[in-house]
């Protein structure tokens, strides 16, 4: 004789500590097992599009900010970018240099704290995500002498970026690259063996790499499911193609694999900004552009390899001062369309494992 | 380095294949709004593009334009594709059906502007609440914030 | 023990039971006071971080801080909650961790009870704290806490049985089932005479008490409290407090069983209690700031089959010895089981690891 079961229905979110910002999932559960998904988005909706239309060129700027708060420099990038393109802005080489190091290092930044949380979300594990933060304040402070800022950084501008380095900056750059490949090693000796980190990321949430580019997967989620696809290393955009850099790739597409690439792609950010700033040419620090920027009439659409995936910038002008139409591709709502494949049949604790090695920023997904 | 296609060459294809109405641009092609579904899948399984980056849409004075962009992992080279449609008669056929990475890009496109996917399995607001009157990115649309007093 | 106002006096027996209560209530409180204490401070070291050092020097005050806060909350029940249940599921949470500690000797004699089935009587009420938790999860009318008291009756059930065998062979070992029989038998602790079944306790009492790695049911992060959600007030204390009884109580039964209880030399014997006592908190503590914890099916998993079968082979070794080798050296019998027990649980983690590479997870 069965036993009579019943389904209930659990909201995760919209407040909740695990789900990393606000958002919120309808979850049907049989028991412990997870019979059905529908996630609810926009707790976070600013229409930062509509915005994006009422404001000149300029004053966008920091709007894309606030986009990823969590990596805040690379949401600059792509528009200011496309700007440039439309309107035909040379940028100076020093520039170029400047924005490959500061995105680089926000890229550390923004890993450091997607991989804590993941291991936050594991068990109050406080011990691994303090650890990484002591690492990200590091940064945060360098971050700082250059823009003056701790989170949102506004340091892109139309030809070039808004200012040079202080005279003290290389030199902590250099004392932060020196140590920080010893704290990388630290983390893997805590990690990369533990049985319990093991037994619960390995198998669990795996997205195969034919359904990973069915779902516009970006990132280090479609690198940990094995496909090498890195717009840094495939369409160089600025001065990538001066570097010499590794793409990890995972194999199995399992929350581990993309873990194991979140932390390869840092050692090889590190390797990226040595060499950055053994090239860094003197010059100038941007091209001055006219405050009330008038690019020409056109649309374009310009990519980069954001932390969290691929994020692009649709760019319509029609001749004015103020964008016609301006769309950001946001990486972590196009990875969250896999969410509901991968969470239906699993468990709840497995949820918030999944979820977490998505690593999603609500101020994207919601814009 | 990423190439884009030959967008003369990729109407002529296309021309080919579907018949009239594929026009050449120097950045896109256009494609006729009945037959998007039909060139996406021809795009996807012969000419190998693979990979959906990104669907957008415009509002015009006079026409809603819908924007794809794919691209193609293995050749490593991207297309653009537009449609365009009637703003009072807003359907475009879907391509969820495809490409699962395009269903929440289709849902955002419906919230904000009210453009119809046809075919979309799940076809619902996704960034405002379902009880929401108007369709935001449009240009002639009333919030409170742009002077409307409702 | 001759506390008394004459030898015959009829309540000699009535006045030695009270004030052996008030003793062993006021160290369990001031025991859970200083664990709260050491919990927070030690993590908070482990994390690279300070931890409460305000109230009071080192934070010394932090508890009583806390207590003052949570009992001047608004008491909030649930319209729709099991009033019964929801009102006396944190006693019956808390009360049996101090009956557990009646008959646990702090000094030579300086026991409430000296019950000649101590060890069964443990046994048995151990449970009934689980229970207390289970019903408080459920009373709230909580999904989340449905799901944190479901997986709580799970793992008790797992880990009692282990945790039971472990047991046995202790009293085989120390031929009493009394726990000051287990004492005075523990010449040399019994970690060293017994180190497989000091193993298999450890992570069996860890398990009971509910603390990393097997926390998943008040999972911070996943339920957000797992069954104490809908408490606030003087009902959260008591569920508060439990927490850390139970602690209490698991580090004095690892000292009881494992390290010899008040014995050791020169320090008078609640001194020697109170050490080892903390040593197995610190121990506690240690596993709390360093490992993730499990999955419910991965820990019901880790008891039925890596614990209880390691916990039958214990019993059968220190029965085969006991009957057929009862005057063997300690010098010889010691390092031999040290090296046995290295062996299998080496056997058993690559058991479970290829179990866990097949499974996936």
């Amino acid at each position: 004789m069965a036993l009579a079961t019943e389904q209930f229905i659990l909201n995760i979110g919209p407040l909740h500590p695990s789900t990393h910002g606000v958002f919120r999932m309808r979850v049907t559960l049989d028991g412990e097992i997870i019979q059905d998904v529908e996630p609810v988005f926009g707790y976070l909706h600013r229409g930062l599009e509509k915005l994006c239309e009422k404001h000149t060129y300029k004053q966008n700027i920091p709007l894309t900010d606030r986009l990823d708060y969590v990596s805040a420099i690379n949401n600059n990038w792509p528009y200011v970018a496309a700007v440039e393109k439309l309107a035909g802005i040379q940028v100076p080489q020093r520039a170029e240099f400047m924005r490959v190091i500061m995105g680089e290092l926000q890229r550390i930044a923004s890993h450091l704290l997607a991989v804590g949380s993941l291991m936050n979300d594991m068990g109050i594990f406080y011990t691994a995500f303090m650890y990484m933060f002591r690492e990200r304040e590091k940064i945060i402070d360098l971050l700082e002498m250059v823009t003056g800022q701790r989170l949102l950084y506004n340091y892109m501008r139309f030809g070039g970026v808004s200012m040079d380095f202080p005279t003290e900056f290389l030199p902590a750059l250099a004392d932060f690259l020196k140590i920080m490949p010893g704290y990388l090693d630290e983390y893997d000796t805590m990690l990369a063996d533990n049985e319990i980190l093991l037994s619960r990321t390995k198998g669990v949430g795996v997205l195969s790499a034919a359904a990973a580019i069915d779902a516009s997967t970006s990132g280090p989620m479609l690198r940990g499911s094995g496909v090498k696809w890195d717009l840094r290393k495939d369409s160089p955009y600025s001065v990538y193609d001066r570097f010499e850099f590794d793409v990890p790739v995972g194999q199995n597409g399992d929350c581990y694999d993309r873990y194991r690439v979140r932390m390869e792609e840092m050692r090889q950010s590190l390797r990226i900004i040595h060499q950055a700033v053994e090239q860094l040419p003197a010059g100038s620090e941007k091209t001055s552009v006219p405050l009330r920027l008038r690019p020409a009439k056109g649309e374009v659409y310009t990519q980069i390899e954001a932390p969290r995936g691929i994020l692009g910038c649709y760019l319509v002008s029609d001749g004015t001062e103020k964008p016609y139409r301006c769309h950001f591709r946001a990486p972590a709502l196009i990875n969250l369309t896999v969410l509901r494949n991968l969470l239906i049949g699993q468990k709840l604790a497995d949820a918030i494992i999944i979820f977490g090695s998505i690593d999603i920023s609500m101020g994207e997904v919601d814009r | 380095m990423t190439t884009s296609v030959d967008y003369n060459d990729l109407a002529s294809q296309l021309q080919g294949q579907f018949g009239q109405g594929f026009t050449p641009a120097e950045d896109y092609v256009e494609v006729p709004c009945a037959f998007i579904a039909k060139a996406a899948e021809y795009m996807k399984n012969t000419l190998g593009f693979d990979y959906l980056g990104m669907v957008t849409a415009a509002d015009y004075a006079d026409h809603f334009e819908v924007i794809y962009q794919l691209q193609s992992i293995k050749t490593n080279s991207s297309a653009l594709l537009k449609v365009r449609c009637p703003k009072d008669k807003p359907f475009v056929p879907s391509l969820a059906n495809l490409w699962l990475g395009a269903s929440l890009q289709e849902r955002e496109v419906y919230d904000l502007f009210g453009i119809e996917f046809t075919e979309h399995p799940h076809l619902k607001r996704i960034v405002l609440w379902d009880g929401f009157k108007g369709y935001p990115l449009r240009k002639d649309f009333k919030g409170k914030a742009y002077g409307a007093s409702d | 023990m001759n506390w008394s106002l004459s030898p015959d006096w009829p309540g000699n027996f009535w006045l030695r039971l009270i004030i052996i209560a008030v003793v062993i209530i006021a160290y369990v409180m001031s025991s859970v006071i200083m664990f709260i204490w050491m919990e927070r401070r030690v993590i908070a070291r482990f994390q690279s971080r300070l931890g409460p050092n305000r109230a009071g020097p080192f934070g010394l005050l932090q508890a009583f801080a806390d207590t003052v806060k949570i009992l001047t909350k608004e008491d909030i029940i649930p319209t729709l909650a099991d009033k019964l249940l929801f009102w006396i599921a944190p006693a019956i949470a808390f009360v049996p961790t101090l009956m557990i500690m009646a008959v646990i000797p702090l000094m030579n004699g300086l026991q409430l009870a000296d019950l000649n089935v101590g060890v069964l009587y443990i046994a048995a009420v151990s449970a009934i704290a689980s229970i207390g938790v289970f019903l408080s999860g459920m009373a709230g009318n909580n999904k989340y806490s449905l799901v944190g008291a479901i997986r709580e009756i799970a793992q008790l059930i797992s880990f009692e049985i282990p945790m039971v065998l472990a047991i046995a062979g202790l009293v085989i070992a120390s031929g009493s089932m009394s726990v000051s029989g287990i004492i005075e038998a523990q010449n040399i602790p019994f970690i060293l005479v017994q180190p497989l079944g000091f193993m298999i306790f450890i992570v069996a009492i860890l398990a009971e008490i509910n603390r990393t790695p097997f926390d998943l049911v008040e999972a911070d992060s996943e339920l957000t409290c797992g069954f104490n959600t809908e408490y606030s007030g003087m009902k959260f204390a008591l569920l508060y407090l439990t927490e850390y009884s139970e602690a209490v109580v698991g580090s004095a039964l690892i000292a009881t069983f494992f390290l010899g209880g008040w014995r050791g030399p020169l320090l008078p014997g609640i001194l020697w209690f109170a050490i080892k006592m903390f040593a197995s908190f610190m121990f506690i503590l240690w596993l709390r700031g360093t490992l993730p914890r499990l999955r419910i099916d991965q820990s019901m998993r880790l008891a039925w089959k890596g614990l209880l079968p390691l916990a039958f082979v214990n019993l059968f070794i220190i029965g085969l010895k006991s009957v057929f080798l009862p005057d063997l050296s300690l010098w010889i019998s010691v390092p031999a089981y040290i090296l046995i027990s290295l062996i299998l649980v080496m056997l058993w983690a690559m058991f479970m690891r290829k179990e866990r590479q097949s499974f996936g997870g």
